[in-house]
């Protein structure tokens, strides 16, 4: 076996290695560099000491303010990562995002791009409550111009990030906080996930689980218990959430024949209706049950442990949800 | 204002020069969507063109603009080429942006109009990013972030302030104080006396100016250009003018006092600005009716190119959303 990392460890190890084989790379944010702790959970931890303060600094909490310096050096030919702590902070920052981000390379015709990386951290369970804890994927799935990106273990986690600093389009790095101490195997640094290549998590037969950042390992626990029942699960961790792998799922599916959606974002107009809708489509007729959706309930996330506990999809309910699509 | 910044005879022939660009191409404008043959959402910046043309003769090419709705006396005063701009105005496929931007969001890299924003106060923190990776490579440019009042009272303006000047960045906050934030005026929405007074909130100099004279905005613009060339750090500017029109072309201006409105026509920095330059011998009555006629000319001649030009193919619709088409979702297509 192979040495293993913590997710931290690899996003650590992914900034690092990016700005030290491109000196065009800037990393900022709310408290990133090592005299403010490297990171409010050190993800960045070493950083500024290693490259000095110019290129990993920290920065007033005033996330417009970071999401307009992160996109102007990057009309100026840097490669900025910006890091909004926290995903529900990314709202603060919308017009930046949405209006300017997304769309600057459209409206100017293709004379300009935005050529950023936002990472921010999110997800329920560990008590945050309803303005920490949000997923807010398909916001940014929904504007035209940005790309979406949920890794669910620490090897993807590099080579994802790697390649989102190197692309050319705005792209929001999602970074699951219970999964920052899940381990998994090191990766090279020559690793890089494709954006827009979903992986196929585990293989099966019956039914398809898409999938994306920790409800991917509810998906793979849920799949463990399924097979002691005699029923076969394909999960596949999209990774990339916009462009999503839409080959992959369609792929998959004609196979199983059932499509079962999980995500920790509220199920109304939630991405899984996006998947569903597209794979109806293709697959009309040929499906064996209805397209299943799993989501967070429709509320904010709550504090109190019981009713959070009861917030996001897990694997139990996945198993439930399964039973009943193949019975 | 220190004495070093008294323009000379070149640069106020240079200043008037842009100043008649940037008045005859927004009468034309006006007079063109008159008769239909354009349309187009159009906010007028008549009586405003001092300020940009008293500016951009302290810029090069290479210095950086972020503008906003209001804006293309700010593009034109920069460098823009008429026939890219009347092109993109016109939606045409040989604009500036192939027609996708419009006159709200117009690029042109090749003259450093980097960003022109439809969303008030979002110029600044923008503004805020070109001058870091500008001070971050030592390249020298100056970036100006040009807004009107109503965007001092926005977050945005105060986050992009307070950043610059904590970081010393080489950048210009230039409002141009026209007394109407859209259809508010002023004293009914700002809560400061005068909005270079803000400055003092974040630690940098605050210069207010009258922006309808040409001599006082040259000396501060150059000033605040100097300043930032040399790694001094932000500077606002609040200059003081007055929209001679309503917010948008169309929109019916009762909410403008009329008395302060003909005054303000009546005191048009335009016709002031060209007879002092023949009073004071810098220029006489040929050579600016040259500059007028020229003018007149080269826009008349970029419209009619315009108009005669092709719209963009649909298929635009699927390019430069993002920098590989075949990334659009199929679905999309129209």
């Amino acid at each position: 076996m192979s040495a293993q990392i913590t997710m931290i460890e690899a996003l650590n190890r992914a900034l690092a290695d990016a700005i030290e084989s491109d000196p065009k790379v800037l990393l900022f944010g709310e408290d990133v560099a090592d005299g403010e702790g490297g990171g409010v959970v050190g993800i960045s931890g070493g950083l500024s000491t290693r490259f000095g303060n110019e290129r990993v600094r920290s920065t007033p909490i005033a996330e417009q303010a970071i999401i307009g310096a992160a996109i102007g050096s990057s009309l100026n030919g840097w490669k900025p990562v910006a890091e909004i702590m926290l995903m529900n902070f990314v709202t603060v920052a919308m017009d930046m995002l949405v209006n300017h981000a997304a769309k600057l390379r459209f409206m100017s015709g293709g004379q300009t791009g935005v050529p950023i990386t936002v990472r921010t951290m999110t997800g329920a369970g560990i008590a945050s409550g309803g303005q920490h804890a949000d997923y807010l994927e398909a916001w940014f799935a929904h504007v035209a111009g940005m790309k979406v990106i949920a890794p669910s273990n620490p090897e993807d986690a590099y080579g994802l990030l790697r390649s989102c600093i190197d692309d050319p389009d705005p792209c929001i790095f999602i970074e699951n906080l219970l999964l920052l101490g899940a381990k998994g195997p090191a990766p090279e640094s020559d690793h890089r996930v494709p954006l827009g290549k979903a992986a196929v998590a585990r293989e099966g037969t019956d039914l398809t689980i898409v999938s994306h950042s920790r409800m991917v390992i509810e998906s793979l626990g849920a799949a463990e218990a399924l097979a002691s029942e005699g029923i076969s699960v394909e999960v596949i961790d999209l990774r990339t959430i916009q462009p999503w792998d839409k080959p992959a799922v369609i792929e998959s599916v004609r196979k199983t024949g059932r499509l079962m959606t999980v995500h920790e974002a509220a199920k109304p107009f939630g991405i899984g209706a996006e998947i569903a809708a597209v794979v109806n489509h293709e697959l009309f007729g040929k499906l064996k049950a209805p397209v299943f959706r799993l989501g967070g309930a429709y509320c904010a996330v709550p504090f109190t442990r019981p009713l959070e506990a009861a917030f996001a999809p897990d694997a139990s309910r996945i198993v439930e949800g399964a039973r009943a699509m193949i019975k | 204002m220190k004495n070093s910044y008294v323009p000379d005879a070149e640069t106020l022939v240079e200043i008037f020069r842009r100043m008649a660009l940037l008045k005859a191409n927004d009468e034309h404008t006006r007079r063109l969507m008159a008769t239909g043959r354009l349309i187009t959402p159009y906010y007028s910046y008549r009586g405003q063109e001092v300020i940009p043309s008293a500016l951009s003769v302290s810029l090069t090419d290479d210095d950086y603009l972020c503008t906003i709705y209001r804006g293309i006396h700010d593009m034109l005063a920069k460098g823009m080429p008429l026939k890219e701009l009347w092109a993109e105005v016109a939606g045409r496929v040989d604009g500036t942006c192939k027609g996708k931007g419009g006159p709200m969001h117009i690029t042109y890299p090749k003259k450093g109009i980097m960003v022109t924003t439809g969303v008030v106060g979002s110029s600044m923190p923008i503004a805020n990013g070109l001058a870091w990776g500008s001070k971050l490579s030592g390249d020298g440019r100056v970036t100006v972030a040009t807004f009107g009042d109503g965007a001092s009272n926005i977050g945005a303006f105060h986050e992009a302030l307070n950043l610059a000047s904590v970081w010393k960045l080489p950048v210009i906050f230039l409002c141009q104080n026209n007394q109407f934030g859209e259809h508010t005026a002023y004293e009914k929405a700002t809560s400061a006396k005068q909005i270079a007074d803000r400055a003092v909130s974040y630690s940098m100099p605050g210069v207010r100016v009258d922006g309808n004279d040409p001599y006082e905005m040259y000396a501060v613009a150059a000033e605040a250009v100097g300043r930032a060339r040399a790694g001094e750090g932000p500077t606002l500017i609040e200059a003081v003018t007055f929209r001679f029109h309503g917010h948008v072309m169309g929109d019916d201006d009762s909410y403008m006092d009329k008395v302060r409105k003909q005054a303000a026509i009546e005191a048009d920095p335009y016709p002031r600005f060209r007879a002092r330059l023949i009073a004071d011998g810098i220029a006489d009555e040929a050579l600016l009716a040259g500059i007028e006629a020229k003018h007149n000319a080269a826009i008349e001649a970029a419209i009619e190119c315009a108009l005669a030009a092709k719209f963009p193919d649909v298929s635009e619709l699927r390019q430069d959303v993002y920098a590989d088409d075949s990334l659009v979702p199929e679905e999309s297509y129209a």
